[in-house]
């Protein structure tokens, strides 16, 4: 399955300009992250590369998963919540003031810690949904289109393609995570953010979702915040590990490299540390 | 001799503590429990016939002196926690029961005084030149429904709204004073609804003025913050994952809100606006003083009195002819009416939540 090309999505209008499909780079530059006053990241500086997928680990309450939402700007929707420093997408700084986050989210879309399939919705529609719920106007069969496509991107479709129009909720656990992917990559975003998306399923559902991580790099950028470091060394190209000095201080990212040499040979001690199981 | 294999180590020294702490089949009967109250009700009614019979001694003794007969039978053979388990367990039952004759004794009162008047005629005609026997509630049924639906229509997308700003947008000052005064229009006196309507057209039309619509501008008043409170509650239980999942597809605010959260509550949004129906519907105090009684069907909610099952309730009961008992039969059977009415509300409200309700809490 290869890229853009044969793409029946048509272009979006909106204040970006955006070719569909195509995993771009993010550069994270000196970024602070707040919940109100409570500095809860701090000073991250990082690349993450398009069409790899960049793991991110560390215990937990370091700042990973708030990290994460800071890149698609979710994290401002938490009251209170705010971010200084700069994330540039391909070049372009997604925190300008004159950058509507809502554009921002259907370039870079989002995968949660639990599946959370729309429950008023059907399979077919909670795929569709990116597309229905923003009243995008296409034909009955260009919708039917996308939507298989993104059901079998995600290793669905055989499963559900007998029960397009039950609801998403009533799909199994593991059923319901890839759902939730294909929703995501329905919208051809050029970023997907993943959550600990197997942290809430069993290791066959798990083995899936990793095999079907392998493939979307092909087409997108990926980060993944795991809590799992077997995964992050099965599944990522690069790890980032994050840790936290003591409770109440920030997160800082401690260390960005390609995952075989975190996981062999780490610069840091505490990188070392924390993938050995000794920390703490 | 251990007739209980579940009992592992009967040999061990300290007997007295087996029967609690090991797994015992030792149980009273389940009618054990019936058994005692009946029987106390039966010996306590006896003595009490002897002396002065008394209801309410009878009841109340039988109670008290069961809770103690049932605590001490399981204690001779339960033990303690057991005997504790069923003492409570009448306790409550009792406390349940007397909740319920209230509501018990009502639903019968009205059942069996109002019935007599359930027939055709009771529906199909109004009380224009009635006098004595005869007559119905048509124009009354026809102006409840006029009344109250104009109130919910206007209740409804205003409440709903009103509650979408409250949970989804509001924020600081303006959220607390709004959700302060929701709570305190929540606990109004009706009559006051009433009043504020009355004095609301008094303005405009001059004092004295009954029209059917100030009866719904009062039921508004009482309605709104019923459904503000309804959807708020159900809003909150709409998990913000959901909400998050919306967002992250690139999803607007208000189509999130319209498109997600909404349908998503909708089932318990609806149920919540039919038991703010079934809350107003009885409404008297404010319609007596807004929409007046009348005698005829009136379908102009804009022009002249109207009649309504509360009011028309009230005032053959409190204003009878001669012979007083067809206006009281008649006030039995509105009252009767609009008790099915409601509970017929009731049934719906539960019907759309399990029907459609989609599963949050899990």
């Amino acid at each position: 399955m290869t890229a853009a090309a044969a793409d029946p999505v048509p272009a979006k209008n909106g204040p970006t300009v955006r070719t569909t499909g195509v995993a771009k780079r993010i550069d994270v530059a000196d970024l602070n992250i707040y919940y109100g006053a409570f500095l809860a990241v701090k000073d991250v500086t990082m690349r993450i590369q398009p069409n790899k997928v960049t793991a991110l680990i560390g215990s937990s309450g370091c700042g990973k998963s708030t990290f994460l939402r800071s890149l698609n700007r979710m994290h401002e929707l938490i009251p209170g919540a705010s971010v200084e420093g700069s994330v540039l997408l391909d070049g372009r700084d997604i925190y300008s003031p004159s950058m509507d986050p809502v554009s921002v989210r259907r370039q870079i879309g989002m995968v949660f810690q639990s599946p959370n399939p729309f429950p008023t919705m059907s399979v077919y529609d909670n795929t569709a949904a990116g597309l229905k719920l923003n009243s995008k106007r296409m034909k009955r069969d260009q919708m039917d289109a996308i939507v298989e496509k993104a059901l079998r991107g995600a290793h669905l479709w055989d499963e559900v393609k007998d029960r397009l129009d039950k609801p998403g909720s009533g799909l199994s656990g593991g059923q319901q995570q890839r759902l939730c992917i294909a929703r995501a990559t329905a919208v051809e975003p050029d970023v997907l953010l993943m959550d600990e998306p197997c942290s809430a399923l069993d290791p066959i559902a798990t083995l899936a979702i990793e095999d079907l991580i392998e493939e979307l790099k092909q087409k997108f950028t990926i980060v993944i915040v795991t809590h799992n470091m077997q995964q992050a060394a099965r599944a990522s190209d690069i790890t980032g590990f994050f840790n936290i000095g003591q409770s109440g201080d920030p997160g800082i990212l401690i260390e960005l490299d390609e995952t075989d040499k975190i996981f062999s040979n780490p610069a840091h001690k505490e990188t070392e540390d924390y993938v050995s199981g000794r920390f703490g | 001799m251990n007739p209980d294999p579940l009992i592992p180590f009967p040999e061990v020294g300290e007997a007295d503590n087996l029967p609690e702490s090991g797994p015992t089949d030792n149980r009273i009967p389940t009618w054990g429990p019936w058994v005692v109250v009946a029987g106390t009700a039966a010996v306590l009614g006896g003595l009490l016939a002897l002396t002065a019979f008394n209801l309410a001694l009878l009841i109340f003794g039988t109670v008290i002196i069961s809770i103690f007969g049932i605590y001490l039978w399981a204690r001779l053979i339960e033990g303690r926690r057991q005997a504790f388990d069923r003492a409570v367990t009448l306790g409550v039952t009792s406390l349940f029961a007397l909740a319920m004759i209230p509501l018990v004794s009502l639903l019968y009162t009205v059942v069996s005084k109002g019935l007599s008047r359930i027939d055709a005629e009771f529906f199909t005609s109004s009380m224009r030149n009635v006098i004595g026997e005869g007559g119905g509630i048509l124009h009354a049924a026809i102006g409840t429904f006029i009344i109250t639906g104009l109130a919910t229509l206007a209740s409804v997308p205003v409440g709903i709204m009103a509650a979408v700003y409250l949970h989804e947008y509001g924020k600081g000052k303006l959220k607390r004073a709004l959700t302060f005064f929701v709570d305190v229009m929540t606990g109004i006196p009706s009559i006051v609804a009433g009043l504020f309507a009355f004095a609301l057209f008094a303005i405009f039309f001059g004092p004295g003025i009954r029209m059917g619509v100030m009866g719904s501008v009062a039921l508004c008043v009482l309605m709104i913050p019923i459904v503000v409170r309804s959807t708020e509650e159900m809003l909150r239980i709409v998990p913000d994952g959901l909400r998050e999942a919306s967002y992250a597809l690139g999803v607007s605010k208000w189509r999130t809100v319209a498109k997600v959260v909404l349908p998503t509550a909708m089932a318990g949004i609806v149920t919540g606006v039919m038991l703010a129906v079934a809350r107003i519907i009885g409404e008297t105090a404010p319609l007596l003083i807004t929409t007046g009684a009348f005698s005829s069907v009136n379908l102009n909610p804009f022009s002249g009195r109207m009649d309504n099952l509360p009011v028309f309730t009230y005032n053959q009961y409190k204003n009878p002819g001669v012979p007083p008992e067809p206006y009281i039969d008649r006030a039995w059977a509105a009252a009767l009416v609009l008790i099915a009415i409601v509970m017929v509300l009731f049934l719906v409200a539960r019907f759309i939540s399990r029907r459609y309700g989609t599963e949050l809490r899990r």
